[in-house]
């Protein structure tokens, strides 16, 4: 041991074995506390809390817990850090890096149950809600006030805001609106020795350092929160979408790089390139161009003036950049069905492939040609086909590797392939993930982005919340000695998982 | 690393072998805010330049030792801008002491502060150790978001090298208009607007006058404009009002009073402090000069919902920032310890012991 590592936490270096957890006195001192209903240990009904949106990784926990207060939350907690057990937090369980993959010899926290909108102040412009309230449910319900929450991940139906804080969440109109953490302004926490903390305030900054900021995007690993104060936004009156056609797909790069470059942010940028035209255009007949090499879609929001400014503006961009057809939808209709197809990728990849595979890598705009020319070159490599789906607005991709994993062999060239892509990734500047989250599946690839000072950095900030390491050890920051291969999503027999989801 | 990186790392570990304080210092405008200025002064500014700005990415990455003003007009020559609006207090302002300071302009309800732009830092931390953490993309979240914790931190928690920060193409339109209003007025309008899709780009209420700036594409300010009425200042006039709210040079900073900043919810209602009283930020930020205690100043600031900061006072002895609760203090200091085990930033900067 170096001095360097003298003062880390041993889960720093190597993963802690938790097998011996006096279990008899875990469960008696959480049912001390907890309703009945509240405590699952019986397997059969941890059953359907064994995985999240990454199936491929199932372990049953000790024990799950469901509690319905704050106060219940920091009992649960209080048991777990006196007894040594970890905890792993979930909300809806729809993250896609196996973030809430539970612990073999912990506990399972679902925040379900709390799952209640405190209150909305409309002038304000705020809402604080509970963990366990669904994104979507949100907007819903301060639509009467002309308000809507702003970040709309693919999930929204169903994923949960707590678990939009744990990964960061983002979706098709961040660059725009923001991300999860550019549009929440207060979380109230329980830390591992179950002290409430509150970061962030209802204004608009908090004094000392943006522990804000580090919540988000932390995975769980740090607190578990318990209320989220959430900013709203006003609702646009009027959106129009541009759909826009390319011969080639550097072309359609460029082009996105262009409008950028003309000073417009539009309120949604995506890409697809040929095969995912194809594929997406067969199931729900958007209407798309099946002869371009790449389309994008294009979208304005604000007061009708303003869109059609912007919309003038965009086209003579897309234009003049060796667009080869633009359309502009005509109605609200004809919108919805332009990003129908979009919105369809993922179905649509299980339809012609019997499995496939979604990298969520982010990459500079201008690295988008060199990006797809090398996934061409990785077709051939592989023997495998990609169809791509970009955000191309802020550089993120969703490259779907189709491979069938009764064929001996395809799954791991599927996951070959996967990790070239990520690899190629960070050496063009990027990153592994922009908004999945590492979890469990990324977790290698994080010892290649990051070298073993940052790392150990991580660590620490981890043990100034948590000194003990309870909190969802094992994921998102590798062990000093643990960089070993983890496999990564695919969908078995086509089969998505929660596949009433829209995936884009 | 670069000899300026070596040579800043080497006197960061014989600082720390010693633990004797270094003091980072950029251009030194903003000496005045926090608390003490402790230890032999690290002159960032040698580390200057802009490493890479691609219009088309929406992304700069500067040295942190880059004059503020030679950033923002590098931006300016493509057509693009800070989206917080910096406060430089000075011409010797520096990027690294921009991010340190965590200070957003004008702009900042609607465009979002400082932290919000931060997508990576490179730094060295008190073990002389260069970090790299986030990156130039806009979406990021392998591991945690350390970039934005910097924001802020005052130079407590490493020496930073470079940052790159995300830019917004400057508003094809603008339009400054002034309304004669009571301060609770003023405050409730600034919200009712707030929660309309106006393009509001910045709002301030000082003697009876409220002044909201609109910022779009050209349709959507014209039409604001007929659609809020009030009356149109011209083009120079408007530019003076921002930049004197943004720099503080115009009369209400002036003079000795001690100068609070209130951070509040922007519904909250009137500080009732004594002394003058300057809203921004959609009334989310009020600025008092008074002569009223800390303690009841803060006990006012947190009966409101928010905090409050001393922004500019000659005794700071009881303290630039307002207290943290206890779990929060020890989360402080942990982290504290982390970056910096032997206390050697800028100690005592942001707060006593930290």
């Amino acid at each position: 041991m170096t001095a360097a590592t003298a003062s880390l936490p041993e889960n720093a270096l190597r993963e802690v074995d938790y097998s011996q957890v006096d279990v008899a006195r875990l469960i008696g001192e959480l049912r001390a506390v907890l309703p009945p209903v509240a405590l699952l240990h019986d397997s059969e009904d941890m059953r359907p809390y064994e995985c999240d949106g990454l199936s491929i990784y199932r372990q049953v926990p000790l024990a799950v817990v469901l509690p319905g207060t704050e106060a219940e939350v920091a009992a649960v907690l209080k048991i777990c850090h006196s007894v040594g057990v970890p905890v792993v937090a979930r909300g809806a369980g729809t993250g896609l890096s196996g973030g809430a993959l539970p612990h073999a010899h912990g506990v399972l926290l679902s925040l379900a149950r709390m799952n209640k909108i405190l209150t909305i102040d409309p002038l304000a412009r705020t809402a604080v809600v509970q963990p366990g309230v669904r994104n979507l449910r949100i907007s819903e319900e301060v639509a009467p006030h002309g308000l809507y929450y702003a970040p709309d991940p693919s999930s929204q139906i169903a994923c949960s805001i707590g678990g939009n804080v744990a990964e960061n969440a983002g979706g098709v109109h961040c660059l725009k609106y923001g991300l999860t953490v550019h549009n929440v302004l207060r979380i109230r926490g329980v830390t591992i020795d179950g002290e409430v903390v509150e970061v962030g305030n209802h204004g608009l900054d908090a004094p000392g350092y943006d522990l804000l900021a580090l919540m988000h995007g932390s995975e769980g690993m740090l607190a578990v929160v318990t209320e989220i104060t959430v900013k709203l936004t006003p609702k646009p009156q009027f959106a129009q979408c541009v759909l826009a056609a390319f011969d080639d797909v550097i072309k359609a790069g460029e082009a996105v790089a262009a409008v950028i470059a003309a000073g417009i942010i539009p309120a949604g940028l995506e890409m697809m390139d040929q095969p995912a035209t194809a594929a997406v255009e067969s199931f729900v007949h958007a209407g798309y161009p099946l002869d371009a090499a790449a389309i994008l879609l294009c979208e304005s929001d604000g007061t009708p003036e303003e869109v059609a400014e912007e919309i003038q503006r965009m086209c003579a961009v897309l234009e003049s950049h060796g667009a080869t057809e633009v359309r502009i939808s005509r109605d609200e209709a004809e919108r919805m069905r332009f990003w129908a197809g979009r919105k369809a990728a993922f179905p649509a990849a299980g339809r012609i492939s019997a499995d496939y595979y979604c990298m969520d890598g982010t990459i500079p705009r201008k690295r988008l040609g060199e990006m797809l020319t090398a996934i061409q070159g990785m077709e051939k490599t592989y023997d495998l086909r990609c169809i791509n789906v970009f955000h191309a607005g802020d550089g993120n991709m969703h490259p779907l590797i189709l491979f069938d994993a009764n064929v001996p062999g395809e799954l791991e060239r599927a996951e070959e392939f996967g990790a070239a892509i990520l690899d190629l990734s960070v050496d063009l500047g990027g990153t592994i993930t922009g908004e999945h989250g590492v979890g469990i599946e990324k977790i290698n690839q994080m010892c290649r982005q990051f070298n073993v000072a940052e790392r150990q950095t991580f660590f620490r900030v981890k043990a100034a919340f948590d000194p003990k390491g309870l909190l969802n050890p094992g994921k998102a920051i590798p062990s000093m000695n643990r960089c070993a291969e983890f496999g990564r999503m695919h969908v078995q027999g086509g089969q998505v998982p929660h596949p009433e989801i829209e995936r884009f | 690393m670069t000899d300026i990186e070596q040579s800043w790392a080497e006197q960061i570990r014989e600082a720390a072998a010693s633990k004797t304080p270094l003091r980072i210092r950029g251009g030194g405008s903003k000496d005045f805010y926090g608390q003490q200025l402790a230890g032999a002064v690290l002159d960032a500014r040698a580390h200057r330049g802009v490493i890479s700005h691609e219009p088309t990415e929406l992304v700069v990455k500067v040295r942190a030792g880059t004059p503020l003003a030679e950033l923002e007009a590098a931006l300016l020559a493509e057509g693009q801008m800070l989206g917080f609006e910096p406060p430089h207090f000075g011409p010797d302002a520096t990027v690294g002491g921009c991010v340190a300071a965590g200070l957003s302009g004008p702009r900042r309800a609607s465009a979002g502060a400082v932290r919000d732009f931060m997508l990576g830092v490179t730094l060295l931390d008190g073990r002389g150790n260069r970090l790299h953490f986030g990156g130039e993309v806009m979406k990021n979240v392998a591991g945690y978001d350390v970039a934005r914790l910097m924001t802020g931190s005052l130079g407590t928690l490493g020496v930073l090298l470079d940052v790159s920060i995300k830019v917004l193409p400057l508003p094809v339109a603008e339009a400054t208009l002034r309304f004669e209003m009571d301060a609770l007025e003023a405050v409730a309008q600034m919200n009712r607007w707030g929660g309309q899709p106006l393009p509001v780009s910045a709002t301030s209420w000082m003697a009876s006058v409220l002044t909201v700036r609109l910022s779009g594409a050209e349709a959507a300010v014209t039409a604001a404009c007929a659609r809020l009425g009030g009356e149109r200042l011209n083009e120079q006039a408007a530019r003076a009002h921002w930049q004197g709210l943004r720099e503080q040079s115009q009369g209400f900073f002036g003079g000795e009073a001690p100068l609070w900043r209130l951070s509040v919810p922007s519904v909250a209602e009137a500080t009732g402090l004594a002394g003058s009283q300057l809203i921004e930020w959609g009334g989310a930020q009020r600025w008092v000069r008074t002569e009223q205690d800390a303690a009841s100043v803060r006990a006012r600031a947190a009966a409101l919902g928010g905090h409050a900061t001393l922004f500019r006072g000659a005794d700071k002895s009881v303290g630039a920032f307002h207290p943290l609760p206890p779990a929060l203090r020890t989360i402080h200091q942990r982290l504290k310890h982390s970056f910096d085990p032997d206390g050697i930033l800028n100690p005592g900067r942001l707060y006593d012991g930290l």
